[in-house]
């Protein structure tokens, strides 16, 4: 029964009879690739758009409405060497995007209005020490007045907007006295210009915008990268459904396109991808995604089905009850937004400096002017000093401090295999004494292994690797992968519920359950062995093999355990998992603190626990199941392979088949959290030298902007070196 | 200093055509791909 692909839900009208197609690919790394792409599909007639993306890996392909199906495209691409799949952009992805334009577009107008007042200002400067009349220095100051005022209030917005949410929540944060110093000097400069004075401050206030406007938009750009490459590997799982159109006749949709009420065909070997209860048919489903047990339950007419099972034996009818977005278990998702509200209480480290930092320099402000007009100074000398403190004090680097960092050790981290999911990831990370592992698809691969491999002779094993292709049961699908087999036999039936058979030379061949092929004694050999193990047996006319297929720890599991253990971090494994297969994992890790049959509000207590005692915990999991426990945790690590949920909630995301990055990004994030430190320091050393002189009314709007290009300078310079991290073998 | 009166609107006036050619370039999407941007640079011209 072969369905057949419809993309139609992804394809949009361009305008002027064209349609336009995004298309997610994979692989894509060099100019070599890109060209290979555009002209390859390019050379497909009626093509009008063939255009790569290289920083999000993204193909936009546009081509004469109704002459092409996008499935050519696909396949295009599949000769090319490149798997690609639809791409349909996530409204937070496109908000991010708009973000990301306007902070770039503030930045140019800033960057702009910098350039063109400080070309006045350099001429003011030398003028006051030479020759320049008061009318010439005011039509100058008059002029940056115009250029600066329009520019400050369009490019400040990204900080008026935080500073006025955040006191309206009583709160304070960094943009806080960012927006207050801003506000303050190009004010006071408007009014010693109406005053013909000497001094003006337009320079320092537009140029302040500027250097945060960089540190901004380099955060943002961070963030906006995971997303593309989150959202591309999730368009890349390709999920679709197999759904019934009209009478009896199917065709394979995105999810995407799945609707409440609709009647899906879920054949043996394929993960259920929405929320529905049987209608027909009868199998036995895997929950361990959802549950972590990973035990099969049974399924008839009636039963619910969750997104992430895996259906084992039989053909089922689902009636569609939640798709896409709406597929979660009640209880995850309630005890998931009670465990994410807990995880914004979290106060980052820019904010609780900027909590210390803020009414120290207004405090220091407010003294300077008191101070003053004490000493006998006039009113208007008092606030003027009072206000240059707060000029110098402005926190121009304190704002790029900490964005810096963070972008070079994310671009770091990226090399490494780890996508950051929120920024302030970094700080948590680097804080963890303590690590608690899921183990079924995290410290174990996702898929199962055959690993009696050695017992079996090799023509057996390819034999049997042929016949296994032409079944989807996930153990059939492991003797396959093991074998290495890659043409299958022809003639094959299956029998549902029992295996496969074939005729080989005119002898038959049998792969299935150990009562199939006649092979219960030896199942029950191995069984008796190692009960953890499933049975699948193989027979040739008399000859009878049996396979043992379970899941397997991954490779560098233990080396990973090494390596933290080397870093004063305690690991300990909890799990939804029957007892014997975790004390298993746990023993052959060396891992003493494990716990078994955990359910998921259980692992959020373990972790409630922990964190009582003092720990910061780190969570490291994959399953549905995991989500809540996630996002409890002070930080959390999921797998690329993982449900798109416990992505969601992941701080950190890692790719590929090692743990190597759980390693990887525990030395780059602590390295980096010390890099902010310093930076911060840094950065309130330097001002903190020039404010004697500004106390003392000593200055002058040269020494202003040196004060805040040099401190800006310094920690940007200090953050590159988040990316050289001394890499200590375990 | 007559001079001012031509060289600073015409330092104004190129700093804005600046900015309007950035506005320009943003606008058009030249920023969406800049690590392809630097390979296209240097690859052959099509055929």
């Amino acid at each position: 029964m072969q369905a057949v692909r419809d993309f139609s839900h992804y394809v949009r009208a361009a305008g002027s009879g064209l349609s336009h197609i995004d298309l997610a690919v994979e692989g894509v790394h060099c100019a070599g690739c890109m060209s290979k792409i555009e002209r390859g599909l390019s050379a497909i007639p009626d093509v009008t758009l063939a255009r790569v993306n290289l920083t999000n890996r993204r193909v936009a392909l546009e081509w004469r409405e109704g002459a092409l199906d996008p499935v050519r495209f696909i396949d295009q691409l599949a000769e090319l060497g490149y798997k690609a799949y639809p791409f349909e952009t996530e409204s937070a992805e496109a908000a991010e995007a708009e973000q990301s334009r306007f902070l770039l577009r503030c930045l140019g107008v800033a960057a702009f209005a910098t350039m063109n007042v400080m070309m006045l200002s350099v001429p003011i400067w030398s003028g006051n020490v030479s020759d320049m009349i008061p009318e010439q220095r005011d039509f100058f100051h008059w002029l940056s007045a115009l250029i600066a005022l329009p520019a400050a209030a369009y490019t400040g917005q990204p900080f008026f907007k935080s500073a006025y949410q955040a006191l309206r929540t009583r709160n304070v944060n960094m943009d806080v006295p960012i927006s207050l110093g801003v506000m303050l000097a190009l004010g006071m400069s408007l009014v010693e210009t109406i005053h013909h004075a000497e001094h003006a401050y337009f320079d320092a206030a537009i140029m302040l915008l500027t250097f945060l406007l960089v540190g901004r938009y380099l955060d943002q750009n961070m963030r906006r990268r995971t997303r593309a490459v989150a959202g591309n590997l999730a368009a890349l799982k390709a999920e679709t459904a197999t759904k019934f159109v009209g009478h009896g006749e199917i065709a394979e949709v995105p999810i995407a396109a799945i609707r409440p009420g609709d009647i899906v065909l879920l054949r043996p070997g394929e993960r259920c991808a929405v929320d529905g209860t049987v209608i027909e048919g009868r199998s036995e489903i895997d929950q361990s995604l959802i549950t972590g047990e990973t035990v099969h339950v049974s399924a008839a007419r009636d039963t619910a089905v969750y997104a992430g099972s895996i259906n084992i034996s039989g053909t089922l009818r689902i009636r569609v009850s939640a798709a896409s977005e709406g597929t979660l278990l009640a209880d995850i998702s309630r005890l998931l937004d009670n465990a994410l509200q807990a995880r914004s209480r979290y106060v980052r480290l820019a904010d609780r400096a900027s909590r210390l930092y803020a009414p120290l320099v207004h405090a220091t402000a407010l003294l300077t002017m008191i101070g003053w007009v004490l000493l006998g100074a006039s009113w208007h000398d008092a606030i003027v000093t009072a206000i240059a403190v707060l000029i110098i004090t402005c926190p121009c680097a304190l704002g790029l401090a900490i964005p810096t960092v963070q972008t070079v050790a994310a671009g770091a981290m990226f090399r490494a295999g780890v996508l950051l999911n929120s920024g302030d990831a970094i700080e948590r990370l680097a804080e963890v004494d303590r690590i608690i592992f899921d183990k079924t698809g995290t410290l174990t691969l996702p898929e199962l292994d055959v690993v009696n491999s050695a017992a079996i002779p090799p023509d057996v094993f390819e034999l049997a690797g042929r016949l296994a292709l032409a079944s989807h049961h996930p153990v059939a699908a492991a003797v396959a992968r093991a074998s290495n087999a890659r043409t299958p036999l022809p003639g094959v039936v299956e029998e549902p519920g029992q295996g496969v058979l074939a005729f080989v030379d005119g002898e038959e061949v049998r792969l299935g359950r150990p009562a199939f092929c006649g092979a219960d004694q030896l199942a029950n050999e191995i069984l008796i062995g190692d009960p953890e193990v499933s049975a699948v047996a193989f027979s040739r006319g008399n000859a009878r093999y049996v396979f043992a297929v379970r899941q397997r720890l991954r490779d560098d599991a233990r080396a990973m355990m090494a390596g933290l253990e080397m870093r004063g971090i305690a690991v300990e494994i909890v799990s939804g998992d029957r007892e014997p297969a975790v004390r298993a994992a746990a023993q052959s890790l060396g891992i003493c603190e494990w716990r078994a049959g955990v359910t998921p509000a259980d692992k959020i207590a373990r972790i409630e626990e922990l964190k009582q005692q003092g720990f910061k915990v780190m969570m490291v999991g994959d399953g549905l199941n995991d989500a809540p426990a996630l996002a409890a945790a002070h930080v959390s690590m999921s797998l690329i392979s993982a449900a798109h949920l416990s992505q969601a909630t992941a701080d950190l995301v890692f790719l590929g088949k090692p743990l190597a990055p759980v390693v990887a990004g525990i030395d780059f994030s602590r390295k980096a959290l010390g890099l902010m430190r310093q930076n911060l320091w840094l950065a309130v050393g330097y001002n903190f030298l020039a404010v004697p002189i500004a106390i003392a009314g000593f200055v002058t709007p040269l020494i202003a902007a040196l004060a805040m290009s040099g401190s800006s300078l310094l920690v940007m310079l200090n953050a590159l070196r988040a990316r050289l991290v001394a890499q200590r073998r375990p | 200093m007559e001079v001012l009166v031509i060289l600073v609107p015409l330092a104004l006036g190129l700093g804005l055509a600046g900015l309007l050619g950035f506005l320009w370039s943003l606008k058009s999407g030249q920023y969406d791909d800049l690590d392809g941007a630097a390979w296209r640079a240097i690859a052959d011209d099509e055929p």
